[in-house]
């Protein structure tokens, strides 16, 4: 099945941690290529994996098993993962899923570099 | 076709969307059923809460229903509610899947944290009703009601 791929993953160093700034809607379609981009920052091996989702308006739960997915590989490479920046919308589809306490989750992207 | 709640018969919907088993054509419904639920009186917390939850019964028919064949149907009604106390929407999802006992249809424990298996918890956790039933000779119906709150209702006034 060709999967659509409108969604655009920028990736920035900052130190030893390594930035994914998403743009788009994360859903069934896109989460692949999320899962990819991950995959490959962690094959780096950063400090730290930092996913900064200001440009994420709508994130499905195919977007948080994604996710959840990243948090176990960076925990087992000893990466430390977290996201910040979240839209009212993504931010709840956390709570439903009662994964905010799960994840580290900072306000912005200075208390991400710092937490 | 009967209303989930008080088993009156059914007029037509106001809306009826006939979409292939494909994830390109979530976002569409989605935006579709946003677009409605903020006509009916939902913020846009609520209008999207409604949206994500038409999205992962789709995904849900998509991947599991359907286990990602394209092309097979799916349908989408949706009825504005009316009724005095009680306004808000309800949505009807129908498939050609095979046959699930409702009763196994249940979201997982979320004490397991573990990718997937979300869909049905995040469902049922949105909607006021969600309720899984068997179609004629072949698949899948899911009804769901959302009503509109005071506190997700959008401001009227300046």
């Amino acid at each position: 099945m060709d999967e659509p791929t409108d969604i655009t993953i920028t990736s920035e160093r900052r130190g030893d941690a390594c930035v994914l700034f998403p743009v788009g809607d994360i859903d069934l379609s896109r989460s692949p290529v999320l899962r990819e981009s991950m995959k490959t920052a962690l094959d780096d091996k950063p400090g730290r994996l930092v996913i900064e989702l200001s440009g994420v308006s709508y994130m499905d739960s195919s977007g948080v098993a994604t996710l959840v997915e990243a948090m176990q590989i960076s925990r087992k490479a000893g990466v430390g993962l977290v996201l910040c920046s979240l839209t009212d919308r993504v931010r709840s589809i956390f709570e439903i899923a009662r994964l905010e306490q799960v994840f580290t989750i900072a306000e912005d992207l200075d208390g991400a570099m710092n937490t | 076709m009967t209303d989930a709640c008080t088993s009156k018969p059914r007029l037509d919907p106001a809306i009826e969307l006939r979409l292939m088993s494909h994830p390109t054509y979530l976002a569409g419904a989605r935006e579709l059923v946003s677009g409605i639920a903020r006509r009916l009186g939902f913020d846009d917390v609520g209008s999207g809460k409604i949206a994500l939850a038409v999205d992962e019964a789709l995904a849900n028919i998509i991947n599991h229903g359907y286990q990602r064949e394209p092309g097979r149907p799916i349908w989408i009604k949706l009825w504005p509610e009316a009724g005095p106390g009680a306004p808000g929407v309800s949505i009807v999802i129908e498939d050609e899947a095979r046959h699930v006992d409702p009763a196994k249809i249940c979201g997982r424990d979320l004490e397991d944290v573990k990718p997937g298996g979300l869909g049905v918890h995040i469902i049922k956790q949105v909607m006021d009703v969600a309720d899984y039933s068997q179609r004629d000779p072949v698949g899948m119906r899911l009804t769901m009601v959302k009503h509109l709150q005071d506190t997700e209702a959008i401001k009227q006034d300046g």
